[in-house]
């Protein structure tokens, strides 16, 4: 079984291919340029993109900046695009604000620019967004942990481990969604840290990685021992809070909640380190990206945002074995199939 | 008036001047003009003292500004966890730049080797001890690159490293194609990996195997710069390798050696990351280089080589370790520690350029 499933796979790459090779010639071209290469979220971008502009026989070129918030690598990488006649160019931008004069060049050159994963400032800088809702992924969490922890939620001692002191939008978005999800009144909802509820007893910054988060952890501990819920911007600032929750045995009586869905984040919720993270689809994101810029070429249409809201929403899931009722959800089982990285 | 000792003869004309002149034998000039200059002197001959005076004056502030969860035993060595793999990592920095060098791969380096360790056990199987060992001899040859570069090609170290440092990290994420090593799977599969996390408990004070890791070496390290030739022989290169050499220091292999000295150093801050985290993460360590610098500039060093102390070194980490945690503790906005941590850097600099006054 395994076998025919492996032979087929190569049938369909070797058709694939041989469909594909003709179809190059008809110069569709596209580019897309990620915030690094080294992120797993991006380089599953990067497969997803690569994987469907074979498919359809587009011509794809990836760029990426040196380190998250490389505006300028970014800049380089559109001017190359519009040198090179690209149809389209599919962007996570480091620096929202900064990059949208250029990307207006893209436009005026008649480049359909989709904004991927993160909105550009303002959104409509970008002729489409393909993106997770960050807020309602912070909600899905943020509710999650309240019904778990029932009538014991009106008394939560809560952490939030954030991402840089910039506050950037995703960090925001899913700080704020949290909240509203877990019934805490939000202050100004484009900033965190305004709220007035006792509730919430620490913010702190990881910069989104294991041993940010194990030292925003201790210090929030320093703060209130009785911590008993920990929101975490990312899984691996997760990780690092488990690690210092578990040097002083609190690892058992705190609820840990994130937001990716990386394979090892899932399997850290089927183990138990992290009660539940809202699951994003960065595949799904740059191959719908590459469908749209396709179309475009073809047809000239843009891509038209989901209803209600200014972007177009590449969905987002909640994943975690121990489900409550009003918020659905997936296991980790189904989690894993679906996990980048 | 009696001429006591010239009886015999009334002295000449031209000796009348010696009369209002110094009587004394050569002696040293003393240094008790002013109570500044005597300062500047303690300070010159004991580079650690400005950091240790700033370092018990930050604690002895912020244990009055938030108070106890500042100034207890828990806290005050969660500082010390906290700082230890900067610490260690500031310790081979140390070495570099007092032989008039500056190392920004050290964190590079140390992220590679941890994720030698981590993929050579899991990818090849490897034993564990095998792999760590395997971690250390890609330190040593990261060190012995940039030393070969530095002593034998002459280019100027930072841009050496600022070379190596791309070169290391691309390495680090092209093999290990960006993936973490969960902390679950070292625990139950090589929980060696993770043997600097291990810790005890002292009443209320908590020492993680690194924290004492850290201490150890600088007291190893200060031994070795102190009283042994090797260790004098690095502040004499640093200080002026035309003099080390014309004094019969073979200055090209004092250099190499510095480097895969501080290669070694930074594989143990690379075993050492493994047990804080708990995971081998490849984005991890990102700005040891930037901290490590941070430290050692606090700690007094002098970045024109020669001058400084791994003692201080220490201080210099702790005093960004208590402005961290205290200042969050107070309940800052975090960019406030970035402002006082840069505030303290120019403060260290200045300091170092007044009291090199006084050998001008």
């Amino acid at each position: 079984m395994k076998k025919s499933v492996t032979y087929s796979l190569f049938g369909a790459l070797a058709l694939g291919a041989a469909f594909a090779a003709p179809a190059n010639a008809a110069d569709v071209s596209a580019c897309l340029i990620t915030k690094t290469d080294t992120n797993p979220f991006f380089v599953k971008m990067k497969e997803g993109a690569t994987a469907k502009a074979e498919e359809l026989g587009v011509a794809l070129k990836t760029y990426a900046g040196k380190i998250d918030g490389d505006n300028e690598s970014q800049v380089a990488a559109i001017e190359s695009c519009i040198a090179d006649g690209a149809k389209g160019i599919l962007i996570t931008a480091s620096n929202t604000k900064a990059i949208v004069p250029v990307v207006q060049k893209a436009r005026d050159a008649g480049i359909l620019v989709i904004a991927l994963d993160t909105p550009l400032e303002p959104t409509d800088a970008a002729d489409a967004t393909f993106a997770t809702d960050n807020f309602k992924a912070g909600e899905l969490i943020g509710q999650w942990a309240a019904k778990t922890l029932g009538d014991a939620a009106a008394d939560a001692h809560i952490a939030y481990l954030d991402l840089t002191p910039s506050q950037p939008s995703v960090d925001v978005l899913r700080d704020q969604g949290f909240m509203q999800g877990f019934g805490i009144e939000l202050g100004d909802p484009n900033r965190i840290g305004d709220e007035t509820d006792p509730r919430n007893v620490c913010h702190d910054i990881t910069n989104g990685n294991e041993e940010g988060g194990r030292t925003a952890m201790e210090n929030c501990l320093q703060k209130d021992s009785a911590i008993n819920v920990v929101y975490t911007i990312n899984e691996p600032a997760a990780a690092g809070a488990y690690q210092a929750l578990k040097s002083v045995g609190r690892e058992q009586d705190v609820l840990i909640v994130s937001v990716d869905g990386g394979c090892p984040g899932v399997k850290n919720v089927a183990e138990g380190v992290i009660g539940a993270t809202s699951q994003q689809y960065p595949l799904l994101m740059a191959s719908l990206g590459i469908e749209a810029i396709k179309k475009f070429a073809d047809t000239g249409e843009k891509p038209e945002p989901t209803e209600g809201k200014d972007f177009f929403d590449t969905g987002v899931t909640l994943v975690t074995d121990k489900p409550v009722d009003g918020v659905p959800s997936i296991g980790t089982e189904e989690g894993m199939e679906k996990c980048w990285g | 008036m009696v001429e006591p000792a010239s009886a015999s003869r009334e002295p000449q004309e031209f000796e009348g001047v010696l009369a209002q002149s110094a009587g004394g034998v050569a002696s040293f000039e003393s240094h008790e003009k002013t109570f500044f200059l005597r300062i500047q002197h303690f300070l010159h001959s004991s580079p650690a003292a400005v950091p240790l005076i700033i370092l018990v004056l930050s604690v002895i502030a912020f244990g009055l500004l938030v108070g106890g969860s500042f100034f207890s035993a828990f806290s005050l060595t969660l500082i010390l966890q906290q700082v230890a793999i900067t610490g260690i990592v500031a310790a081979a920095q140390t070495l570099i730049i007092l032989t008039a060098g500056i190392d920004l791969s050290v964190g590079a380096i140390m992220v590679l080797t941890s994720v030698v360790m981590g993929q050579f056990t899991f990818r090849y199987g490897l034993p564990a001890p095998l792999a760590i060992l395997s971690g250390f001899a890609v330190g040593a040859l990261c060190g012995w690159i940039n030393g070969m570069l530095v002593a034998h090609v002459r280019l100027p170290p930072f841009i050496v490293t600022l070379g190596t440092w791309q070169i290391f990290l691309a390495t680090n994420f092209l093999y290990s194609a960006n993936e973490t090593i969960r902390a679950q799977d070292i625990e139950t599969n090589a929980p060696i990996l993770q043997f600097f996390g291990n810790s005890f408990r002292v009443g209320g004070a908590v020492f993680t195997y690194a924290v004492i890791l850290l201490v150890l070496l600088v007291f190893l390290i200060w031994y070795v710069l102190n009283h042994t030739a090797w260790g004098r022989h690095v502040y004499a290169v640093g200080d002026d390798p035309v003099a080390a050499e014309l004094s019969g220091v073979r200055v090209k292999r004092t250099l190499v050696s510095v480097y895969v000295v501080a290669g070694l150093i930074c594989a143990l801050a690379g075993w050492a990351l493994i047990g804080r985290i708990g995971s081998v993460s490849p984005t991890a360590g990102q700005f040891s280089n930037i901290e490590s610098i941070t430290a050692v500039v606090i700690g007094g060093a002098s970045l024109f080589g020669g001058r400084g102390s791994i003692l201080g070194t220490l201080f210099g980490a702790l005093i960004v370790g208590v402005f961290s945690l205290g200042l969050r503790l107070w309940g800052t906005d975090p960019q406030w520690t970035y402002l006082m941590i840069g505030l303290l850097i120019i403060v260290a600099v200045a300091i170092d350029q007044w009291i090199r006054k006084i050998s001008a």
